[in-house]
């Protein structure tokens, strides 16, 4: 079975990142890194080929700058390959301009049985780019999924609601989002890191899909982000020393929060 | 842990930007280390330590992982630099020296000579489980009177005309002893036999008969280690289980560089572990309506403690760059392993000063780091004897042996 799993390579979460004034958009000239909530897909991915007996994962991935370091890694954890989109022309680019761009680029990684994204990026946090591909691919689409697995020409999802779980089928290929932390991603081993050395990535640009560059980036943007500001402070908590009736207050907060 | 960094501003752990001298490739398999340790070591070494015991079953976990002979080729083994090797010790010390330890013994002490100077059948039978994990190795050397002498051994391999070897003798501060699969031993042959009464190696199943390994307790150090003495009864060996490759003690000192060079590294990770302590204690702890890290004293204390960590650190990537283009000289392992491991020691008393009553107890991570790192400074070459190898070096004047 193969699998195509799209991953974003974002800017590290420990090293607060900046906003550019000008393009108000989140700066990407820095290391990019491996989303996480891509990780968990990854490992989905590697675990469905391995119970398949056979088959491989190949990564999708657009970057700016040839950036291939988040790729590395999941090509360290056992992906076999990965199809990497950098054109300084994809700048700018909104939800569905870098949909139509992962669509032409999952195209370009094979015949695939089975799409994986995640729920959202950590860094964008759309939400919305798995749905926009299933459409321009003519696939179904599965979200929030916590458990997947393939049979014969099926899809089986196990989709995660506020209650518990809907049992979900669609035919294959479709294109299934991931929740983060469904599964445990695996380390990339040494014998991986050294492996993932060698492991081809196939780096293309916007031409080479068949993309006109007037529909991606800047130009092709149908958003406009009209300001940027920074987020409120955090509130103090409030301390409440426990005389006896502590538990009785967290009760009555609870209550107030409507979660209990 | 990499801290939140102002952009423009120094990161605090590691305020030289050393990171900036790793490949991608390294940065990758140093912080997988550090995230195994973070999520495996760390939550239990404490735990491990206060028990005196070491996890067996944490062994297939590290070979999951390619840590156990990463550096070697082939036979199931990573094959990555020296140099990754040791930033990979860095990060395991910064969880404990005893878990470090394990690791150097399995792949540098263990592995190293079975794939340096083997048979290719020792070697197809026992490194794809070692760097598996599957099978644990243990090396003995050192004896109750032999030590920083190693020629003195009394250890004593002798050929019967059958062609099996007997063995007889002990072994002390063995780490892994008890729990091992293999022991590669070193011993003396006869006199008047073929080798001359040359050292030899030898690969001994811990199942065979006149071999046991009783563990030694008491230990205030490396406590998240086993550590073991080897008694070797009249074993019998068949021809085939010594180490074709090589004779006289250029064997057993070949694996004791490599282990000592992943020393140099793994040192700087306890000491990092201590600084980062210290200095996360000193910004929290209230004296005088002020954090301590407020107060000069402090805060000089916090700066040599920093100032020493990268400067060893820097020792160690300078060393492992050599290894790794083939020119490091052993006296240069001795600088690096010497300075080190003093480095890192002073660094974790410092460290307990700064934490105060709260530093004596295993809650934190100082007082364990301290104590185990006595024993990192005496084994694998006391830092007297590493100080007279430097010594002849600079000299010319051998003031031993």
């Amino acid at each position: 079975m193969n699998v195509v799993v799209c991953v974003k390579q974002i800017p590290d979460p420990a090293d607060p990142g900046a906003l550019d004034p000008n393009t108000k958009t989140l700066k990407r000239d820095v290391k990019l890194i491996l989303d996480e909530s891509d990780s968990y897909g990854v490992e989905m991915a590697l675990q469905l080929v391995d119970t398949a007996g056979g088959g491989e994962v190949t990564l999708v991935s657009m970057a700016p700058n040839s950036e291939v370091g988040g790729l590395r890694t999941a090509l360290a954890m056992g992906a076999a390959k990965a199809v990497l989109v950098s054109d300084e022309a994809l700048a700018g680019s909104d939800a569905l301009g870098t949909s139509k761009v992962l669509a032409k680029a999952i195209e370009r990684a094979g015949e695939a049985d089975l799409i994986i994204t995640a729920t959202e990026s950590s860094d964008g946090y759309t939400g919305t780019v798995p749905e926009q591909i299933a459409e321009l691919m003519g696939l179904p689409s599965i979200t929030f999924a916590k458990s997947i697995a393939v049979e014969g020409g099926t899809v089986k999802v196990q989709r995660q609601t506020e209650a518990g779980y809907d049992d979900v089928e669609a035919p294959t290929p479709a294109v299934v989002s991931v929740t983060a932390g469904v599964v445990e991603p695996r380390y990339p081993s040494f014998k991986g890191i050294m492996a993932a050395k060698s492991k081809p990535v196939d780096e293309v640009t916007v031409a080479d899909l068949g993309i006109d560059a007037s529909q991606v980036g800047w130009a092709g943007a149908g958003q406009e982000i009209l300001e940027i500001a920074a987020a409120e402070e955090r509130e103090a908590g409030t301390i409440v020393e426990d005389d006896g009736e502590g538990f009785q207050k967290i009760v009555d907060y609870l209550a107030e929060l409507k979660v209990i | 842990m990499s801290a939140k960094r102002i952009p423009g501003e120094v990161d605090p752990l590691d305020v030289l930007a050393i990171d900036s001298l790793l490949s991608d490739e390294e940065l990758l398999g140093r912080d997988t280390v550090r995230r195994f340790v973070a999520d495996k070591v760390l939550p239990e070494v404490g735990v491990w330590f206060d028990e005196g015991r070491f996890p067996a079953e944490m062994a297939k976990e590290f070979g999951a992982l390619g840590l156990l002979g990463m550096h070697l080729e082939g036979y199931g083994c990573a094959g990555v630099s020296a140099t990754q090797y040791g930033l990979a010790c860095l990060e395991l010390e910064a969880g404990d020296s005893g878990v470090r330890s394990f690791v150097s013994v399995q792949g540098s002490l263990a592995m190293f000579p079975i794939w340096a100077f083997g048979s290719e059948e020792q070697k197809t039978t026992w490194l794809p489980g070692m760097a598996a994990g599957e099978l644990i190795g243990c090396f003995g050397l050192t004896e109750p009177d032999s030590g920083s002498d190693p020629g003195s051994m009394r250890t004593t391999a002798r050929q019967d005309p059958s062609g099996d070897w007997i063995l007889d003798g002990t072994k002390m501060w063995i780490t892994n002893g008890s729990v091992a699969d293999v022991a590669v031993v070193w011993a003396r042959t006869d006199p008047d036999g073929p080798d001359a009464g040359k050292v030899r190696g030898f690969v001994v199943p811990t199942d065979t008969a006149g071999f046991s390994a009783p563990e030694i307790h008491r230990k205030v150090s490396l406590r998240a280690s086993v550590t073991s003495e080897l008694v070797l009864d009249s074993v019998r060996l068949p021809a085939s289980a010594v180490l074709p490759e090589v004779s006289g003690m250029r064997g057993p000192l070949s694996c004791l560089n490599e282990a000592r060079f992943g020393i140099s590294f793994g040192a700087c990770g306890a000491a990092r572990a201590c600084y980062e302590a210290a200095l996360e204690y000193a910004g929290q702890r209230v004296q005088f309506d002020r954090p301590i890290a407020s107060f000069q004293l402090t805060q000089r204390k916090l700066v040599e403690m920093m100032v020493a960590v990268q400067r060893g650190t820097l020792v160690a990537l300078h060393v492992g760059r050599m290894k790794d283009l083939g020119t490091l000289a052993s006296p240069q392992i001795s600088f690096a392993k010497m300075d080190n491991v003093r480095m890192a020691l002073e660094v974790a008393r410092e460290a307990r000063s700064v934490l105060g009553a709260n530093g004596i107890t295993t809650e934190y991570p100082v007082i364990r780091h301290m104590n185990n790192l006595e024993s990192v400074y005496t084994y694998e070459g006391t830092n007297e004897v590493h100080t007279l190898i430097l010594g002849n070096a600079i000299t010319g004047i051998p003031a031993f042996g």
